[in-house]
């Protein structure tokens, strides 16, 4: 009588699109296996038509997630860390299956990507103070510059270099949200779990539906759409194929020049990467518009 | 097959035309159409909402329902300049591709019909203008037929009335169909011409599926030239399952009369994937004839904008946004 065997439920992992977890449109699964070939799950084939569809998603949270303040997106940021951390077992597990690193290193790349989310929540109202500032002009007039969100982001994520599938995952989202932006993220095609993974985590923090998306599937389907969509605003080609192809960085590059999106190029070795190194603004600062106004100054 | 019930007058003989006789007569027939099969009716336009179309049917599509809208601007806050606009876009749709066909009409308060008929001088945009105190259609008769003659002499093409619900749902038929006649003769012109009249029934205020068969029979006994769904000023506007039995109702009426009345449905339709819906619909119920706009329209705004995309997408390959086409 005690030994009754037990089943364990298998996870259906999903995308994660406008705050909902759809299947992907074309109804298609691919399977991902670990560092050492074994099956680990199927996840869903994101099409272009995902693509759209998250697209629109973006576009239409940027009004309302532009619109809160600094302070308020720190908060939300911070709350993002916090239900992290509840989950950080099941990230490492995830991890150490998808890099093929101990169960300790994992948990450190875990633990780094929680310390990740609180740095840039500190940041959300510290970046109008190094991007933005009081210009001295020849006039009675206040001339203040201020840095405002680009829009819609398109970001590759990482698909090589140590941590890329999570810490690198989350070095790419979240300084582009933290400044106001939306993204829509094309996941590592062959680390795509702890991407969608982040989604159930996103879900349930604070941070409204659409301002992230998440789309596993292959690179050479979901990058071009996004860099020659014409509703994305910038593009951060973190984990562009560097060879010849579609996925290219070098051809996503000229597609977007056509509606002159802001691009972030990838590193020149993409696979010597070490996401454990701390980051830097440039990610912060890359995807701002300044708006300089002048006011006059009164007596 | 025919909704008329075999013991509706005129049924045996043909013709309909002692129908609106006396109230009596009127209600004997309106309550003797079958009764609607909610269930069969709903999963019907369910299933025809799932067809899939594709590249160049697409293509063909999009062109289709772009040359089927009625461009609508009606708001309190419409100004002389805004109809100006919206006429322009109904000329050049999208100004970047040529190709792309003129809407159907451009339809507006009676007060802008002048302004909206100037602006579309030498094309063959149709000027459609809502009249008898639209939306709520609350106003006597005489304010009505003055709203609706002002129209016409300003110019308009088309007259889209509203009944009188209160009415039709107290069960006063004979009132509507005396009003709708009344307006219809009000859409002549001095010349002997006449607008085009369109019914709008509010089917979002009709309750039932079967006050809305009803409605549309009354309408084309009546002389309406197009009956159309609602204003797009209340809750519910047009669904798939109304427009459906609107347009059965309209192939029903062809079977007996050999009259054909166009159909349209207005309000709520914002993507051109609704609109492909819609398009099945019609050709799957009433087949080519009615594939037109001059049998067939789409209240609409926000509709063009995403046909727009839509064609820019087909045409260059890349998706489009709203920073490509119009603010309305």
């Amino acid at each position: 009588m005690s030994d009754v065997i037990r089943l364990d439920v298998m996870k259906t992992y999903k995308l994660f699109v406008g705050g909902k977890f759809p299947r992907s449109e074309s109804g298609r699964v691919y399977e991902v296996s670990d560092s050492k070939g074994q099956w680990l799950a199927n996840a869903p084939l994101g099409t272009r038509k995902d693509t759209r569809d998250a697209v629109l998603a973006a576009r239409a949270a940027v009004k309302g997630w532009a619109g809160t303040t600094a302070y308020n997106r720190g908060q939300v940021l911070y709350r993002i860390a916090e239900m992290l951390q509840g989950r950080r077992e099941q990230f490492a597990a995830e991890v150490a299956a998808a890099e093929g690193i101990g169960a300790k290193k994992a948990a450190a790349l875990v633990d780094q990507a929680i310390d990740r989310w609180v740095w840039y929540a500190g940041w959300t109202d510290k970046v109008a103070q190094i991007a933005g500032g009081a210009n001295p002009v020849a006039g009675p007039y206040f001339n203040l510059s201020v840095p405002e969100p680009t829009g819609v982001v398109g970001v590759v994520a990482p698909q090589a270099g140590y941590g890329h599938s999570f810490l690198g995952l989350v070095s790419v989202i979240a300084p582009v949200i933290a400044t106001g932006n939306t993204v829509v993220v094309a996941a590592a095609t062959d680390a795509p779990l702890p991407a969608l993974s982040l989604g159930e985590v996103l879900a349930t923090s604070d941070l409204p539906g659409g301002v992230v998306n998440l789309l596993s599937g292959r690179t050479a389907d979901i990058a071009p759409t996004l860099a020659s969509h014409q509703d994305v605003n910038a593009l951060d080609l973190t984990g562009a194929i560097a060879h010849e192809g579609p996925g290219a960085a070098i051809a996503l590059e000229a597609s977007a020049a056509d509606t002159l999106k802001r691009v972030l190029r990838p590193a020149v070795d993409p696979a010597a990467q070490d996401w454990t190194v701390a980051p830097g603004t440039e990610r912060l600062l890359s995807f701002l518009e300044t708006k300089t106004v002048w006011h006059p100054m009164g007596q | 097959m025919s909704t008329v019930a075999a013991n509706a007058p005129g049924a045996a003989g043909g013709g309909l035309s002692d129908v609106a006789a006396s109230e009596a007569s009127l209600r004997r027939f309106l309550h003797g159409l079958p009764g609607v099969d909610a269930v069969g009716l709903e999963a019907r336009a369910a299933t025809l909402g799932t067809r899939s179309i594709k590249t160049s049917a697409k293509a063909y599509a999009i062109d289709l329902a772009i040359s089927m809208i009625d461009l609508t601007t009606l708001e309190g806050a419409d100004t002389v300049g805004k109809v100006r606009a919206l006429c322009t876009k109904g000329k050049h749709p999208d100004p970047g591709d040529p190709g792309t066909p003129q809407v159907a009409a451009i339809c507006v308060y009676p007060d802008m019909v002048a302004t909206a008929k100037a602006a579309l001088a030498g094309t063959r945009i149709q000027v459609a203008s809502v009249a008898t105190a639209f939306p709520a259609g609350r106003a006597s008769l005489p304010v009505k037929l003055a709203d609706t003659a002002d129209a016409v002499a300003a110019g308009a093409d088309e007259i889209d009335m509203v009944i009188d619900r209160g009415a039709f749902l107290s069960g006063r038929y004979m009132d509507v169909f005396a009003e709708i006649v009344a307006v219809k003769q009000a859409c002549v012109r001095a010349d002997g011409t006449a607008a085009h009249l369109k019914v709008i029934f509010e089917t979002g205020e009709l309750q039932t599926y079967d006050n809305v068969r009803r409605a549309s029979w009354l309408a084309m006994l009546a002389g309406a030239d197009f009956i159309k769904t609602s204003t797009g000023k209340v809750a519910v506007n047009a669904t798939p399952p109304v427009t459906l039995l609107m347009l059965e109702a309209v192939r029903d009426f062809r079977a007996q009369t050999g009259v054909q009345i166009g159909v349209k449905p207005a309000g709520g339709i914002k993507t051109t994937k609704d609109a492909m819906k819609y398009l099945v619909m019609v050709n799957e119920t009433l087949g080519d004839d009615w594939l037109s706009g001059h049998w067939f329209r789409f209240g609409a705004s926000s509709l063009l904008n995403d046909l727009l995309m839509q064609r820019q997408k087909l045409t260059t390959g890349r998706y489009s946004g709203p920073d490509y086409v119009t603010v309305d």
